[in-house]
Parts: C-alpha cells; sequence; structure tokens
C-alpha cells in the first residue's frame, strides 16, 4: 500500500482522522432519534403532504449526517466532494421523466384497458 | 498581457474554494492526489452504485404511480404479532435501528484504526459484520413471511402486481450487498486482527471498508422512506 502521498498531506489527514468517539456516538444518538421520528410518522397515521414532507426531511438529515460525519465527507477536499455529490443531481432528470411516463401509463390503463392491466 | 488580466479578472470573481477545484481539475489525473487511491476508487464505486439504486427506486416510483390496482399498506403487509398485539412495521424499524448501530460500531472502529489500536478496531468491526448478518437474517425471515403469504415478482394477493416486483428486486438488491459488506469486514478485521496494517503501517482500508459499509447504511434510508414508509 505504498502511494505517493507528499508528507504533509499524510500528516493533514491523520490529524483530520482524530475525531474524539463522542463525536460517532452523538451522531449515532440523532441517527437513533431521526429514525424513530419517521417510524413514528407512521405510527401516528400522519397523512398527507405532512407526511411526505416530514418523511424526506427525517430521510435527508439522516443521509447528511451519515455523509459527512460516518462517511468523513465533511473533512474531504471540495473536489471530492462535488465529484461525488454533483452527478446524482441528473437522476432528478429521471424522476422527472419518468413521472411523465408514468403518468401517460396509468391513463392509457385505466381509460383503454378497462381499469385492469 | 491579456493572461495577467484574466488572472486578475479570476482572483476577483473566484473564491479561494472554487478556485482550488479548478485548479485540482484542470490538472487532469491530479485530482484525487491528496486523496488515498483506493478511497477515491471506494467512491468512485459508491457513485456508480447510487445509480443504480436511484434507477430501481425511480422504477419503483414509476410502477407505483402507473398501477391501477391499489398499492398494499406496507404498515399492515409488514406488521409483527407481538404478545397478541398488531405492531405496524415493527421488523421494519428493529432492522433499520440494527443498520444504523453497526455504522456506528463501524465509525468508531475506523477511528480506532488510525490510532493504531488493531484489538478494538477489529473487535469493533467484528460487532460491525454481527449486526449486519443480523440484519439479513431478519431480511430472509421477512422474505420468507411474505412469500408464504403468496407475494411473487408477478403477482400479489394484497393488491398491485407491481409492488412483489419492486419488493424483492430492492430489498434483495440491498440484502446482497449487506452479505457482501459482511463478508468483506470479516476479511478486514482478521488482516487486523493479524497485525497486517502494523505491518505495512496504513489503516486505510479499514476506513475504505467503512466507507462501503456507511453506504449500505445510506442506501437503507433511502429504502426505507420511500418504500416502507411512502
Amino acid at each position: 500500500m505504498q502511494h505517493e502521498i507528499p508528507s504533509t498531506d499524510t500528516s493533514v489527514v491523520h490529524e483530520a482522522q482524530h475525531h474524539p468517539i463522542s463525536l460517532y456516538l452523538k451522531v449515532w444518538g440523532y441517527l437513533f432519534l431521526l429514525s424513530t421520528l419517521s417510524y413514528l410518522v407512521d405510527y401516528m397515521h400522519v397523512q398527507g403532504i405532512v407526511r411526505w414532507t416530514l418523511i424526506i426531511l427525517f430521510m435527508l438529515l439522516k443521509a447528511g449526517l451519515i455523509l459527512s460525519i460516518f462517511m468523513h465527507l465533511a473533512w474531504e477536499r471540495l473536489s471530492l466532494i462535488y465529484a461525488i455529490l454533483v452527478p446524482p443531481l441528473v437522476l432528478l432528470v429521471l424522476v422527472r421523466i419518468m413521472t411523465i411516463e408514468a403518468d401517460y401509463a396509468y391513463w392509457t390503463r385505466a381509460i383503454f384497458m378497462g381499469g385492469g392491466g | 498581457m491579456s493572461n495577467a488580466m484574466t488572472d486578475r479578472r479570476d482572483r476577483e470573481v473566484l473564491t479561494p474554494s472554487l478556485r482550488e477545484i479548478a485548479a485540482d481539475w484542470s490538472a487532469d489525473q491530479e485530482v484525487f492526489r491528496h486523496t488515498h487511491w483506493g478511497k477515491a476508487m471506494m467512491w468512485i464505486f459508491l457513485l456508480s452504485d447510487t445509480f443504480i439504486f436511484s434507477c430501481f427506486l425511480t422504477g419503483y416510483m414509476t410502477m407505483r404511480a402507473s398501477a391501477v390496482l391499489p398499492w398494499p399498506n406496507t404498515a399492515e403487509v409488514f406488521a409483527l404479532t407481538i404478545g397478541g398485539q398488531d405492531i405496524p412495521l415493527v421488523l421494519i424499524a428493529i432492522m433499520t435501528f440494527a443498520l444504523i448501530s453497526s455504522s456506528g460500531t463501524m465509525a468508531m472502529a475506523v477511528n480506532f484504526g488510525y490510532r493504531r489500536d488493531a484489538k478494538r478496531a477489529a473487535l469493533l468491526m467484528l460487532a460491525t459484520a454481527l449486526l449486519g448478518a443480523a440484519f439479513v437474517s431478519m431480511q430472509a425471515f421477512e422474505w420468507t413471511k411474505l412469500i408464504h403469504e403468496g407475494v411473487r415478482p408477478w403477482s400479489n394477493p394484497m393488491g398491485a402486481p407491481q409492488f412483489g416486483a419492486s419488493f424483492f428486486m430492492i430489498t434483495g438488491f440491498h440484502g446482497l450487498h449487506v452479505t457482501c459488506g459482511v463478508i468483506l469486514l470479516l476479511i478486514i478485521a482478521s488482516k487486523v486482527a493479524r497485525g497486517h496494517y502494523d505491518r505495512t503501517g496504513d489503516y486505510s482500508s479499514v476506513e475504505i471498508a467503512g466507507l462501503y459499509w456507511h453506504f449500505v447504511d445510506l442506501v437503507w434510508v433511502f429504502i426505507f422512506a420511500f418504500f416502507y414508509l411512502w
């Protein structure tokens, strides 16, 4: 596992990894809390737009905590962070296209296939 | 002359961090020079995996939005009877907590690895692998339950047939990832325990295995939200 990293950079990397264990325990606690909250959304039968907003909110908070603290993204170089986080944004285009497609398929089934199929 | 002018304008317009990105990317293969090569490769793999799981979830969205028959209520489908009482979605909640806990132990294993505490790192990785194995076992139990209830990838007695297809596809692929992760963790943990990384002086492999494991947890966060709770 020999690789060419200038000595200054290795020291930076090692400094960056020396977070106190309490940080991980804290994030662990937050993740437990957020999971419980999203479970409660279902348990309390919250419906409609409030339900979807809460689910997405808790999901994004959990994903952010895992990415930034557990996966150490908060301490990486910006180039790497952008290389990882920007490409998935194009998926929103796919989602948009597929919403249109699903709408079309639904009405085709409902109107021309007698609600079956 | 014109070069000097562009330089000055760049310096005025761009913030230091944006200039750092420009410098990294304009240096071709130098982009990831400051990152351990294994870590950069793992991140690129995870990025491609993100697209695979996103395609599954988008496919699930399309199927669910175009289904004419009613979608089964996941809270009831995944309910368990404990002490004579139906608790909705309880198995999925336990699985979620198991996976989050495994992520916590993994993050600490990485930390102890960088502190060259081989014993604690190996033990924590073993705990992570055990929690992962518990997760897969619960998933196997859930699959068995649904198959007994007559859910198939092409049909399902509770409503929309698309439910079975997306359930088996998404959770199956995620379960496969967890299984691979458990094997990877066991291999790396045994290498840690045997002092392999003390000899090479490089504990990056623990962090790279950790990245994979956290990603598996990350994917579950999205599956939990979109498939089970939506």
